[in-house]
């Protein structure tokens, strides 16, 4: 075990080449692209053994990694926003095909308008395709996260591929210390690579992914939901493991200060730190307010979030995504599946959209209204917590054009 | 392993929904037969994917995938590179695709493929339009010929697969023709022994979507050539062997008037498109002379 | 094959394929598309064997030490025609199904 000081793209590609991938297909885009140079800077100058394809979009990043892995050799790949939303095609064939693959995402939004910054949307977009999602809060997180990834995705119950996410900037950016262990302690925490699926074998050859009926298509997709199923059952175990062997423990949801609270936030990604900061600092002025951090959202792990809040009165979604023409945010959405036939009075704000920082004053705000609707004081929430005044007038051009 | 339902001589099942006097299934059938079972195959969506299978049947004995329309290229880099990592030099990683899937959607991954110079075997069968969804135009539909979205006839001529690959220095490239299977399979065994990536553009005459008679299915890919509509050649380490020897053009009309393709060409449109193959034969001819020596 | 695996695993594990793969090699009935099936006359051929080498399907046997040298599976012939529009010698002709030779 070593100390040393990374961004979260550092930790993300040291993490990755602990893991010892063959293949490795990354495209450059902001701001993951440290993650495609490191890597690529890796393989080049012998301190990882695989083969690097410098590919020429995400599309064929991920189609190279799917098939690669269908060679049955550990894969891997990054990306972002645009790249993702490039890769959606071959994201489902990767989880249809029960690739078990990690791939770190430094989520920023999708254009339009362009933005270079963090929000959910993308990793949202991409939400349905069949991989796991699991959310980091800090720079160790996304280290430990990968590490755990890896061997949560290959287990024979789950075979299935996994984002980790984790913040544009705001953590892809951020220099953190963290803790690394050696070669051999990873290697003997994850397991030399299996493949468990290979299908691409001359000695043993087999059509794969051919076009299926009705007949079967229902059942493949069942396979892929058991696979799923198991991901929540298997990452417990893996957390667990992990805490063991290194003495740090993440959690798939983790409840701070909500037995007692009248009001609780509920949030994704690197926003934790700040809530957990002012959850603190409004016990400390006897305000019981508490919060619950998601690191795991696909597999969503309904039962879990239900066990942690079925006995607040006010929850408070927090979605860094606008989703647009969904009633309200994905994270609310699932929340409020989890909570069906509970009491719980469940309440959506979004924000932080486009790299707009979400600071305390802000989460503060959220918890007082949620109070205030708590003492009945208040019925509505301001849902788009951090919206400029005059919102509709902002960059308006006046245009005269004919009935 | 793979169970044997009924067997086959080749690698590929007898018994393919392709449709009646299919050139893709004598093309398909020819470059397996040249090459051994120790390839992998990649299949994109399309006519080619009739061999790929249905549900728990396949017609092709050798392991294969059926990826996206676009990413067979790219595919294919990631089964090379994994087997380089498995250090396994040996297998041949053959990617079968129609034209859309190579010269529209695909060219993109097909470049990248080309320019890192992954060793990958990649053929493009050419039956010059979308077959498999419904005869749509693509970009290697022939000017004048009707298609389904381009039913008044083609108003544009067609890509240059060939010199597109060329221009990408790749070691060979070639194309080939369904009546000249000699050649074909002669081409097909050098480009699995190219230091690199080999393209192999072969003509691959489509009954149902030309409208022709299925028996003149090898009859027209022989005056494809003969009237200068296609030529043979090949390309190896930079320079070009022509094959095609046609000592005189015949008139394009006796290729024309066997497919209902082109049934409404007007008297200037006939004029106008012999002249187009004369000139565009004329022109590739002299390149192709000038890369020859 | 040489150098498949890097390292053999320690004991062979059973382990369930998952995912969509099709693993039968098995043929579609295609002989009960034909209308016409080819006929040959064989005191004109000339054993040649250009049929058989255009059959899509490649389902035409040739076997020259038999006067009745060409044979086709009709399991799988499609009745495309194309070897009779081959023919060299044009002895192969294409007759209704069903018709008696």
């Amino acid at each position: 075990m070593a100390k040393k000081m990374l961004d979260g793209n550092g930790a993300a590609a040291e993490a990755l080449r602990l893991t010892r991938p063959k293949v490795v297909a990354v495209y450059p885009i902001t701001p993951q692209s440290t993650i495609s140079e490191t890597m690529a800077e890796f393989v080049d100058f012998g301190k990882l053994d695989a083969e690097y394809i410098r590919v020429e979009s995400e599309h064929s990043a991920m189609s190279a990694c799917v098939a690669a892995g269908l060679a049955g050799v550990r894969t891997t790949t990054a990306t972002a926003s645009q790249g993702l939303a490039l890769m959606n095609e071959v994201l489902s064939m990767a989880s249809g095909l029960r690739i078990p693959m990690v791939m770190p995402v430094v989520n920023r939004g999708l254009a339009a308008p362009w933005t270079l910054q963090c929000e959910h949307g993308d990793a949202m977009n991409a939400r349905d395709t069949g991989w796991m999602q699991f959310y980091c809060q800090n720079v160790q997180e996304i280290f430990d996260m990968i590490l755990m990834g890896v061997k949560i995705a290959e287990d024979s119950r789950v075979l299935l591929p996994m984002m980790v996410c984790f913040d544009g900037f705001f953590l892809s950016h951020s220099m953190q210390k963290l803790e690394i262990p050696t070669q051999e302690e990873v290697d003997e925490f994850i397991g030399e690579y299996v493949a468990k699926n290979m299908y691409l074998d001359t000695e043993d050859p087999m059509f794969c992914c051919d076009l299926t009926g009705p007949e079967d298509f229902t059942e493949m997709r069942y396979q892929q939901k058991v696979g799923m199923d198991n991901a929540t059952v298997v990452a417990a175990e893996v957390m667990d493991e992990f805490a063991a062997k290194f003495g740090r423990k993440m959690t798939q949801v983790e409840s701070y200060l909500t037995e007692d609270a009248d009001a609780v936030l509920v949030a994704l990604g690197s926003m934790n730190g700040t809530i957990k900061y002012v959850v603190n600092k409004m016990r400390a002025e006897g305000k019981k307010v508490g919060m619950v951090k998601l690191t795991q959202f696909r597999p969503f792990p309904a039962a879990l979030v239900r066990e942690a809040l079925k006995d607040v009165p006010v929850v408070g979604v927090f979605d860094r995504s606008s989703c647009m023409g969904n009633y309200n945010g994905p994270l609310w959405n699932e929340t409020a599946g989890a909570l069906t036939r509970t009491n719980v009075d469940l309440r959506h704000f979004i924000g932080g959209l486009g790299g707009r920082d979400v600071p305390a004053v802000n989460v503060e705000r959220m918890f007082n209204e949620l109070l205030e609707i708590k003492a009945g004081t208040r019925t509505e929430n301001t849902e788009w917590i951090d919206l400029k005044e005059g919102a509709m007038e902002i960059r308006q051009v006046t245009k005269y054009v004919r009935d | 392993m793979l169970e044997i339902k009924d067997e086959a001589r080749g690698l590929i099942s007898h018994g393919v929904s392709a449709c009646h006097g299919c050139g893709l299934e004598i093309v398909i059938r020819k470059v397996m037969d040249a090459l051994d079972d120790d390839v992998i195959i990649l299949i994109p969506p399309g006519c080619a994917a009739l061999f790929s299978g249905y549900c728990k049947e396949t017609n092709v004995k050798v392991p294969g995938y059926q990826g996206n329309l676009e990413n067979t290229a790219a595919s294919a880099s990631g089964i090379r590179a994994a087997l380089k990592a498995k250090g396994n030099d040996h297998t041949t990683v053959l990617c079968f695709c129609g034209d859309g899937a190579t010269v529209d959607i695909g060219l993109q991954s097909l470049s990248g493929a080309f320019e890192r110079n992954d060793k990958i075997l990649y053929v493009c069968y050419d039956n010059e339009a979308y077959m498999n969804t419904g005869i749509q135009g693509s970009s290697s539909t022939p000017l004048f010929a009707a298609t389904t979205t381009t039913p008044g006839g083609k108003k544009v001529r067609r890509k240059d697969l060939t010199q597109i690959a060329i221009a990408h220095n790749i070691p060979y490239v070639a194309t080939a023709s369904a009546h000249n299977i000699a050649d074909l399979q002669k081409k097909v065994k050098k480009a699995r022994e190219a230091d690199g990536p080999a393209l192999l553009h072969i003509y691959a005459p489509c009954p149902t979507g030309w409208r022709s008679n299925p028996a003149k299915t090898i009859e027209i890919s022989r005056l494809a050539e003969q009237t200068g509509c296609w030529i043979n050649f090949e390309y190896e380490d930079g320079k070009v062997t022509i094959n095609s020897k046609v000592k005189e053009l015949k008139p394009v009309e006796e290729y024309t008037k066997l497919q209902g393709r082109f049934k409404a060409l007007t008297p200037e449109q006939k004029v106008a498109l012999q002249e187009e193959v004369t000139s565009n034969y004329n022109a590739t001819m002299k390149k192709l002379q000038f890369m020859s020596e | 094959m040489q150098n498949q695996q890097e390292k053999p695993t320690k004991k062979l594990q059973k382990c369930s394929v998952l995912g969509p793969v099709a693993a039968i090699f098995a043929s579609a009935n295609t002989g009960s598309w034909r209308l016409e099936r080819p006929e040959v006359d064989f005191d004109q051929c000339i054993k040649c064997g250009t049929c058989a080498r255009y059959c899509p399907p490649d389902i035409i046997t040739i076997d020259k030490t038999k006067k009745e040298c060409v044979s086709f599976d009709w399991n799988y012939c499609k009745g495309c025609g194309i070897c009779a529009n081959e023919c060299p010698k044009k002895c192969i002709k294409m007759v209704p199904e069903g018709s008696e030779a």
